[in-house]
C-alpha cells in the first residue's frame, strides 16, 4: 500500500495504482487517471460507463465487462472502443474502484 | 508506450462442450487484460464455429472417469458413473442439460453468445484448411466473426511471437 498525488489530491493506492478507498475519488483523478490509461477526453458514453460501475460496486469492485454491458446497454464492441485493451479493468482503475472478480 | 502487446493464441481440437470453453474463458479473460487474443478452429473444435452446431455441443458420460454419481444429484462419493448405464439412449443429453444448467446459473453465456462476446472484443478466429477440406466445409458454415480458412503454416506465420495453447 502507498500513496500517491493526483490532481492535487492525496490518495491511497494499491500497487498496481488502483485507489484503495472509493471515497477518495474525484472527477479530477478519473481524468488524470484517464490520461495515463492513454484516454485524452472523457465523453459522456466513458462517464456514463464510470458512474454506472460505480453505482453498482461490490465490496469496491467494479462490475464484470458482461455486467457492464448488460446494465448500460451499451455494447462489447463499442466498450473496447471507448476503453481499449481491456474495458473492466481501465474503467475500475478511473473509477476509483477494485478490479472485477469473475471469468465472465 | 513503445511496450510491445503481449499475445495469445488458442487451438481448439475438441468439439465436445466442456472442451469448448476453457478458450472462451481464457481468451475473454485474456482480451480483458488488453491481450491480443487469435484463436484456431481444427478437427472437431470446428465445431465451435460452425452454425449448425456450436449451440449443440454435448458432453458424454461414456467412459468419463471424472463424472461421478454426485453431478447427477446422487450422493454417492467418489462412485462413477456405470458405462453400463452411461451407453443408455439420452444419457449424454441429459449429461449436457446438467452441465448446461450448471453454467447458467452461474451466468456462463452459450457458446453462440460467449464466442461472439470474444469476436466482439477483438478476437481474430481462423478455421483450420486441412479439416475443412476434409469435412467438406465452407466458410458460409462458419460464424461471421471467422475471418478466413487458412493452412497451418499460415496460422504460425501469424502467432509469431504469441503464447500458444492448445486444447
Amino acid at each position: 500500500m502507498t500513496t500517491r498525488m493526483i490532481s492535487g489530491k492525496t490518495v491511497q493506492v494499491n500497487e498496481e495504482g488502483f485507489l484503495l478507498s472509493p471515497d477518495e475519488w474525484t472527477k479530477e483523478i478519473a481524468i488524470e487517471i484517464a490520461k495515463e490509461e492513454g484516454i485524452p477526453e472523457l465523453t459522456p458514453a466513458h462517464w456514463k460507463v464510470i458512474e454506472w460501475c460505480r453505482q453498482n460496486a461490490t465490496n469496491g469492485r467494479s462490475p464484470t465487462l458482461r455486467q457492464i454491458t448488460a446494465g448500460t446497454g451499451i455494447s462489447t464492441k463499442e466498450m473496447f472502443a471507448l476503453f481499449p485493451k481491456g474495458p473492466a479493468k481501465k474503467v475500475a482503475h478511473i473509477a476509483g474502484l477494485g478490479k472485477p472478480e469473475g471469468c465472465v | 508506450m513503445a511496450e510491445e502487446t503481449r499475445k495469445m493464441a488458442f487451438i481448439c481440437s475438441k468439439g465436445t462442450l466442456d472442451m469448448a470453453y476453457p478458450a472462451l474463458v481464457m481468451g475473454w479473460a485474456a482480451l480483458g487484460n488488453g491481450i491480443d487474443v487469435t484463436i484456431f478452429f481444427t478437427f472437431w473444435g470446428m465445431d465451435i464455429i460452425r452454425k449448425s452446431r456450436q449451440d449443440h455441443l454435448e458432453i458424454a458420460p461414456v467412459g468419463n472417469t471424472s463424472m461421478k454419481m454426485s453431478m447427477m444429484g446422487i450422493h454417492a462419493d467418489n462412485a462413477g458413473i456405470p458405462n453400463a448405464i452411461s451407453v443408455l439412449p439420452g444419457m449424454t443429453a441429459l449429461a449436457t442439460k446438467l452441465m448446461k444448467d450448471k453454467m447458467q446459473a452461474l451466468g456462463v453465456p452459450p457458446v453462440s453468445e460467449y464466442l461472439q462476446m470474444l469476436v466482439d472484443g477483438g478476437a481474430k478466429l481462423y478455421a483450420c484448411k486441412l479439416s475443412v477440406d476434409m469435412m467438406g466445409l465452407k466458410k458460409e458454415d462458419f460464424v461471421d466473426g471467422v475471418i478466413d480458412i487458412v493452412t497451418a503454416a499460415d496460422f504460425i506465420d501469424m502467432t509469431e511471437g504469441a503464447q500458444i495453447i492448445f486444447i
